[in-house]
């Protein structure tokens, strides 16, 4: 089929693409991989077994997982609405959702730790009537990890929640199903391996996040500091091996939970049938 | 110009499209590729155009090897089976296309380019369109443009694939009639392709049988349709009623007339035109009943039972002009005497 | 049984919108969820970056903006994602050419290697750079030796960078051209158009919402981004800081007018980004 395709310009456009895509993507990466190779089996462990480094891992995956949760829950909320309910300056608030893709993570971060900040408008508030401190806490990473994370879940859930057949749910109540009936059993299989799609780039993606997240963390070791700004921090003392084993950690760590992920998503398309 | 497809073969991956074909077309036919889905006639007429390299054999296009060129020197008008009108353009502008990408010494000026599609939109009936978009044209409109966009470039041979498959029963029936007539106007070499016989026999002057890759018959439509080569053929052009002598008792058979002549093979087919059917009495002996009837306009088909046989064998379809089954006065339960004409025999 | 087909010709009557059989109080709920859940998160953020920015009036905000490292942050990052958006749009019109109009062995395999970059943490993404170049790096003897500074300098930020959005626009052009499939192009080369002839005129045509929409995601990311910057930089400050760094570095100062000015700038673009997106998608939409 190669040889005999007659669209022009196969050979050049797929050699500059494995050109571009080794020197940019792949040697680069590739480095993590060596680097790590030097490091002895030894010395690998004692690294990322030590207490800071581990409490760094827990408090990573452990916000990115409770924000990734909430906002499925908020972003299935937003995607219904968006799709199914008519209202005054929705499709405004349709383009807005982007918003956490298109603005800098920088500039979230420093809002988001202005709003929360005890002395902030928030943050002031929650102190005062909730006795509640989200800036400088871990629950701080929760709040920047749910504002990045929750356009991961709407932008997947919505296609999905357009395309939906609608005559199943007319279908399901002319057999006499209530409406709850009808979202339960008709509606939410049918969504939900998009919803675990959606969660899980959220959590993906909050895992690795830096610049939303530093600014109102409060980066106390042990407490709330994250894996990619341990990692910073082993660069800024010149301990490259150090840095190396912890992101490759990270990595292959996110790549067994996706895989995981991939798994169970297979697993609930197979029961709704979508296989 | 003539076309000569010698030894044509094309795998994809594991799967044989076409084994070993060879053809031979005349100038100024008009060719129906016909067969069921999946039988290689598309991938037969991309390799024609140059769209598809075959795997062995040649191409000769006029005598002139052009296996090894490329489609856009080939000088053959395509017409594809969505039509692939360039939707970012005006009708106007998909059908000089052809003429601008000419290199700039052979390219037209855009005077003769507008004369030229002027010309062809009357060609096709459509001059009033010629500012519209692709999407603001029906199903038939779009595939007139995209038969003018082919004739533009003055190709030597037009090639089109399922030319009728995306359109609407009735549009399919005047473009049927229509494509012939525009035929007999250019006379160029044109090969078709179709899934559907009716359409074949309708069309073409040639129609070329293909099945598994393979052509199982080449000739006119009568000719295909009065002498099927094999038993594929003979099923899949026009209905056709299968016995099996290996397994039916052939007693009533000798009677219906068919074993008169000696068994050429074991299955006989037989047209359902050439069966006749006469009122018998409940002595005759006669097995057979009429169970029901079809009005397909001129002609009548009257579907017969036969509880002698099991399986394909127990119910017949006759065929017979309206005023000939009028004058039988037949009413359904009615026991009939079959008297078969002609059959074909295959192994 | 009688009570559900009755809701259902409810619905009916509002012809447009079927599905619209939810109670009420249920509808209003959700969207009062849903609105107060953007407005807080969304457009609050947006209105303080505004509030903060001006907090001191106009003359500050200038006098910030004005300042010389801010000036050289903006320039560096326009420097950068000048650099970088070309050299993904080009790798992304190839990639998304070679993938979506040929077969071959590890089709699949390549789709997924572009994505790769997507997940892989910003701060991994600077950190393999610095691995390669720094000076315990691979190469960092040769270029130190040679004079050549990759790492804590603006070649740094640049790789960093291309590695960052490498995927966006083949990834915006795959699915699109997936789905149009071949016909059109087969169709102009069988009237004898060349390869860039049908390129130009009827893949490019097709594609052009597409590859803009990519294109601008691709650029707002180049502009916007941080993490990886914030590792081969140094911040060194006018000179490897780009406009997200001096939003930290005057952040972490506590010059509030500063950093938030900068900010306003970035809010912006990622508004304009937006408004664009709407009106690409609406575009591509269309045709």
């Amino acid at each position: 089929m190669t040889q005999s395709n007659i669209m022009p310009g196969f050979r050049p456009a797929l050699a500059y693409t494995l050109f571009y895509l080794g020197l940019v993507v792949l040697i680069p990466l590739s480095t993590l991989v060596f680097k790590s190779l030097q490091l002895g089996w030894g010395e690998y462990l004692d690294i990322i077994t030590n207490n800071r480094v581990v409490s760094s891992f827990r408090v990573s995956f452990g916000t990115s997982l409770i924000a990734a949760l909430v906002a499925g829950v908020f972003g299935f909320v937003i995607a219904w609405v968006l799709v199914r309910y008519p209202f005054p300056g929705k499709r405004f608030l349709d383009a807005l959702i982007d918003l956490p893709f298109a603005l800098p993570t920088a500039v979230a971060g420093v809002i988001l730790a202005t709003i929360f900040q005890p002395s902030g408008m928030l943050g002031k508030w929650l102190m005062s009537s909730l006795g509640v401190q989200v800036a400088y806490k871990p629950l701080g990473i929760v709040v920047a990890l749910i504002f990045i994370g929750i356009p991961f879940v709407v932008r997947t859930v919505e296609p999905v929640l357009q395309e939906f057949d609608t005559t199943m749910e007319e279908a399901a109540s002319s057999l006499g199903a209530t409406r709850l009936q009808v979202f339960a059993q008709v509606i939410f299989p049918n969504i939900f391996p998009a919803l675990l799609t959606g969660v899980s780039l959220a959590f993906a993606r909050g895992v690795g996040e830096y610049g939303s997240v530093i600014f109102i963390a409060g980066n106390l070791p042990y407490v709330s500091e994250i894996v990619p700004l341990l990692i910073i921090t082993k660069l800024e003392q010149y301990q490259y091996a150090g840095a190396t084993a912890i992101a490759l950690t990270m990595l292959l760590v996110s790549f067994l939970l996706l895989l995981f992920v991939n798994l169970l998503q297979l697993w609930a398309r197979r029961r709704s049938g979508q296989i | 110009m003539s076309i000569l497809l010698n030894n044509i073969s094309k795998n994809f991956g594991k799967f044989a499209a076409l084994y070993d074909v060879s053809l031979e077309i005349p100038e100024g036919e008009l060719v129906a590729l016909l067969g069921p889905s999946g039988c290689g006639k598309t991938t037969l007429l991309r390799i024609i155009a140059g769209l598809e390299t075959p795997d062995f054999g040649r191409v000769l296009l006029s005598g002139e090897d052009k296996t090894e060129q490329h489609v856009s020197r080939r000088g053959i008008g395509f017409v594809f089976q969505h039509y692939a009108l360039f939707r970012h353009m005006t009708v106007f502008d998909n059908i000089a296309f052809g003429l601008r990408v000419k290199p700039r010494k052979e390219r037209p000026t855009e005077a003769f380019i507008s004369k030229k599609v002027h010309a062809l939109l009357e060609l096709v009936q459509l001059d009033w369109l010629a500012d519209r978009f692709p999407d603001q044209l029906s199903g038939g409109q779009r595939q007139r443009i995209a038969l003018a966009r082919a004739l533009a470039v003055e190709p030597s041979v037009l090639l089109l694939d399922e030319p009728f498959g995306a359109l609407d029963a009735s549009v399919r029936k005047d473009l049927r009639q229509w494509l012939r007539n525009l035929h007999q106007e250019l006379h160029v070499t044109s090969i078709f392709v179709t899934h559907d016989q009716e359409e074949a026999m309708e069309v073409a002057s040639q129609v070329v049988v293909l099945n598994q890759g393979r052509i199982e018959q080449q000739g006119a439509p009568a000719e295909i349709y009065d002498h099927p080569a094999n038993a594929f053929v003979s099923k899949f052009i026009g209905q056709t009623n299968i016995f099996d002598l290996s397994e039916t008792e052939s007693n009533w058979l000798q009677r219906a007339g068919i074993l008169a002549e000696k068994p050429q093979g074991i299955f006989a087919h037989v047209r359902p035109h050439h069966i006749e059917i006469v009122k018998a009495e409940e002595a005759s002996g006669s097995p057979v009943t009429l169970k029901d009837w079809q009005h397909l306009g001129a002609t009548i088909r009257v579907e017969l039972f036969n509880p002698q046989h099991n399986g394909s064998g127990a119910t017949l379809f006759a065929e017979m002009p309206n005023e000939r089954f009028k004058q039988l006065n037949l009413n359904k339960g009615d026991r009939v005497a079959v008297h078969i004409k002609q059959a074909h025999w295959f192994n | 049984m009688h009570a559900n087909v009755h809701v259902i010709s409810d619905a009916t009557g509002q012809a447009h919108f079927k599905a619209l059989h939810d109670p009420f109080w249920v509808r209003w709920s959700l969207v009062g969820v849903a609105v107060g859940f953007i407005v807080l998160f969304l457009c609050v953020p947006l209105g303080l970056v505004l509030y903060q920015a001006f907090s001191k009036g106009w003359q500050a905000y200038w006098t910030a903006l004005a300042q010389p490292d801010a000036i050289a942050a903006m320039q560096l990052t326009l420097v950068v994602a000048l650099i970088t958006v070309p050299l993904n749009t080009v790798f992304g019109i190839a990639a998304a050419w070679a993938i979506t109009r040929f077969e071959f062995w590890g089709k699949s395999l390549l789709t997924t290697l572009i994505d790769l970059p997507f997940s892989v943490s910003p701060v991994i993404s600077g950190l393999i750079f610095v691995l390669m170049f720094g000076a315990q790096g691979w190469f960092g003897h040769w270029f130190s030796a040679h004079d050549l500074k990759i790492i804590f300098a603006v070649p740094g930020i640049v790789l960093a960078t291309l590695f960052i959005t490498f995927p966006f626009v083949a990834r915006e052009l795959i699915p699109l051209m997936q789905e149009m499939g071949s016909e059109e192009e087969e169709a102009a080369l069988s009237l004898g158009a060349s390869g860039w002839q049908t390129f130009f005129k009827v893949t490019l045509p097709n594609i052009k919402w597409a590859l803009l929409y990519g294109v601008l995601l691709c650029n707002a990311r180049a502009m916007g981004e941080f993490g990886a910057v914030s590792v081969v930089s140094g911040h060194i400050r006018g000179v490897t800081n780009t406009l997200p760094l001096h939003v930290e570095v005057s952040y972490n100062d506590y010059d509030v007018i500063g950093a938030f000015s900068s900010a306003s700038i970035l809010a912006s673009l990622a508004i304009v980004t937006l408004v664009l997106k709407s009106f690409l998608e609406w575009k591509q939409a269309r045709t």
